[in-house]
């Protein structure tokens, strides 16, 4: 199975390519917690997530793969495009870390995600609307879980607090990149179908600063200046992820699994 | 002591406590026991022991299956089998729960698992390697854990019984979607087919070692039998177990690694050759391939996981300690 390099997207497709490939590379990231979580709880929960966002993935690798024509499937776009063709945000493809590490970076993206999805309930494309409607339920969920875990370990004890302030001092760099606007997504939110970041990045920060305010953590008063990921310039990490991800379809390739 | 005085003043002239035939009573009319019905402290114990190594083998389970979400071929693959490995984890959850019913706390329980005293199912003390490595386990692992676990569903201990009517109705649906997983291999190209038959290999015997020892080598059987948390022995669990499965490998064209293996046309059950149980015994006793690093995994999960859970407690006492304060005038 060669590579697949998609040249020249419409701004509709790149659009649901990035929002699957946030969700397909936090999905991925969160299942590796499997078994190996701090309390069995968090083992049920994080799977639940992850699951919530592969299920989100592929119903816009589906959609996109109908729009794309050429018979595409979803499996196409996540084993077959290498990394400068990933299009996710860089926030979601770094490592999980310590838990508090994961819960910071749940939190960034849940928050950015919930009023992302509200936004898109009324996007002109139908069928992401439809997709919107449903991970809007899911976000809450996600939320409201990084959001307590956010808090109880920001007031536990001395060492997990001490933990927060490096995780939020790795992760905050990475927020930013979620509210940019390039002429794509400036294409794809004039055809109605996109979200504009701007509209949704004060419900974001309400979310956020609620969450610091409740945790007695300082906000960092410095804007995350990493990005590059929307146009495929990730950092180290990503390619070990799609090296591991797509392992049997690199090695056999073609088959039905 | 007061309860002890108490205890001595119900023994019967025979010097038995007459609570003890009442309890068997019950057990033989098929009512079902509760947390707050006397019971004899064997009886306490042997179930703690059972359910506590049931909850482990499930949460051990998860290891070399979790191994493979982050490489499963496809999509649908990994959402069916992170749904699986999360299932697992509620499997754990319950039985942890049912065996905190008989006073043994998790924490208790997941330090004896750490530190070796406890055990669990020997055969996820074996690798993962390939893809149809999870559709055996699926298929195999789970058809045989489901033979043993339906009848626990009429186990005498009621909250063990409800507790696994959930799970084997969970089980039954990963027994087939692994069946399903093995087919699509068998049916797919050499190599994959090759990859099924090679996992087949490797994961038959061990499967097959899962009943336990035989009948009349088993330590806890007869007892447990007559208490009824057991209603089959290790042997005719087994051997229903193979009957079911040595059709479903050649209906898809796979082979069972047992030269002796045969029907005998009278009884219409498959015979299966000499098992190695000093195989059984050696992965038992700690020396299987992953033995070593299934309880590190676990062990590292714990600790590592210990600053959070610490975390969560200060937190929880802190809001307690705020709420009681005077609202300042």
């Amino acid at each position: 199975m060669t590579t697949l390099a998609l040249k020249g997207l419409s701004p509709h497709l790149t659009y649901l390519l990035r929002l699957a490939d946030d969700q397909l590379i936090l999905g991925h990231r969160l299942s590796e917690w499997a078994g190996h979580a701090p309390m069995l709880e968090e083992d049920i929960a994080l799977a639940n997530i992850a699951l919530d966002h592969i299920g989100a993935a592929r119903a816009l690798y589906q959609h996109a793969a109908t729009l794309h024509g050429d018979g595409l499937t979803e499996d196409d776009y996540a084993y077959r495009r290498d990394t400068r063709d990933y299009l996710n945000a860089l926030l979601v493809e770094r490592p999980n870390g310590d838990f508090a590490h994961t819960i910071v970076r749940q939190l960034l993206y849940s928050a950015f995600a919930l009023p992302l999805w509200q936004a898109l309930m009324t996007s002109s494309d139908t069928t992401l609307a439809a997709i919107a409607e449903k991970s809007e339920k899911e976000a809450r969920y996600h939320v409201r879980h990084a959001g307590d875990w956010f808090v109880r370990l920001g007031d536990g004890t001395g060492e997990s607090k001490a933990r927060m302030d490096a995780a939020i001092a790795a992760l905050w760099p990475y927020g930013g990149e979620l509210f940019e606007t390039d002429a794509t997504l400036a294409a794809a939110i004039e055809a109605g179908v996109a979200a504009d970041p701007a509209a949704i990045e004060p419900l974001w920060r309400d979310t956020i600063e609620a969450a610091f305010d409740e945790s007695g953590l300082p906000l960092p008063d410095r804007p995350g200046r990493q990005t590059g990921g929307r146009s495929g310039r990730h950092t180290e990490h990503l390619g070990f992820l799609l090296a591991e991800m797509q392992h049997l379809q690199r090695a056999y390739p073609g088959q039905r699994w | 002591m007061y309860t002890q005085a108490l205890n001595n003043l119900d023994l019967a002239p025979d010097g038995t406590d007459p609570r003890e035939a009442r309890f068997m009573a019950r057990i033989d009319a098929e009512e079902r026991i509760e947390p707050n019905d006397f019971m004899p402290e064997a009886y306490r114990k042997t179930l703690v022991r059972q359910i506590a190594q049931h909850a482990h083998s499930e949460i051990i389970g998860m290891l070399p299956e979790g191994n493979w979400i982050t490489r499963a071929p496809t999509l649908r693959r990994k959402a069916a089998l992170l749904a699986k490995v999360q299932d697992e984890g509620g499997h754990g959850l319950y039985l942890y729960c049912a065996a905190e019913t008989l006073g043994k706390s998790r924490e208790a329980m997941m330090d004896e698992l750490v530190d070796g005293r406890a055990k669990y199912s020997s055969i996820f003390n074996y690798p993962t390697l390939t893809w149809a490595d999870i559709g055996m386990i699926g298929w195999l692992v789970d058809g045989a854990a489901i033979m043993n676990q339906i009848p626990l569903c009429r186990c005498s201990y009621g909250p063990y019984a409800r507790a696994m009517i959930r799970i084997c109705k969970e089980e039954s649906f990963h027994q087939r979607q692994g069946y399903e997983q093995i087919m699509t291999l068998a049916a797919g190209s050499p190599e994959q087919k090759a990859m099924a038959q090679d996992a087949l290999d490797r994961w038959w015997w061990p499967s097959i070692m899962m009943f336990g020892p035989s009948d009349s080598e088993s330590v806890h059987s007869e007892k447990s039998m007559a208490w009824k948390i057991k209603r089959f022995t290790n042997d005719e669990l087994r051997q229903k177990f193979i009957d079911a499965t040595v059709p479903q490998a050649h209906r898809i064209g796979l082979t069972i690694p047992d030269p002796d293996l045969r029907l005998d046309e009278e009884t219409g059950h498959w015979q299966i050759g000499p098992i190695d149980w000093e195989e059984f015994k050696r992965v038992l006793s700690g020396d299987g391939p992953c033995n070593a690093d299934r309880i590190a995994a676990r062990k590292a999960a714990q600790e590592n996981g210990a600053w959070v859970r610490e975390a969560a407690l200060a937190h929880a006492e802190k809001r307690k300690a705020r709420a009681a304060e005077p609202i300042a005038a």
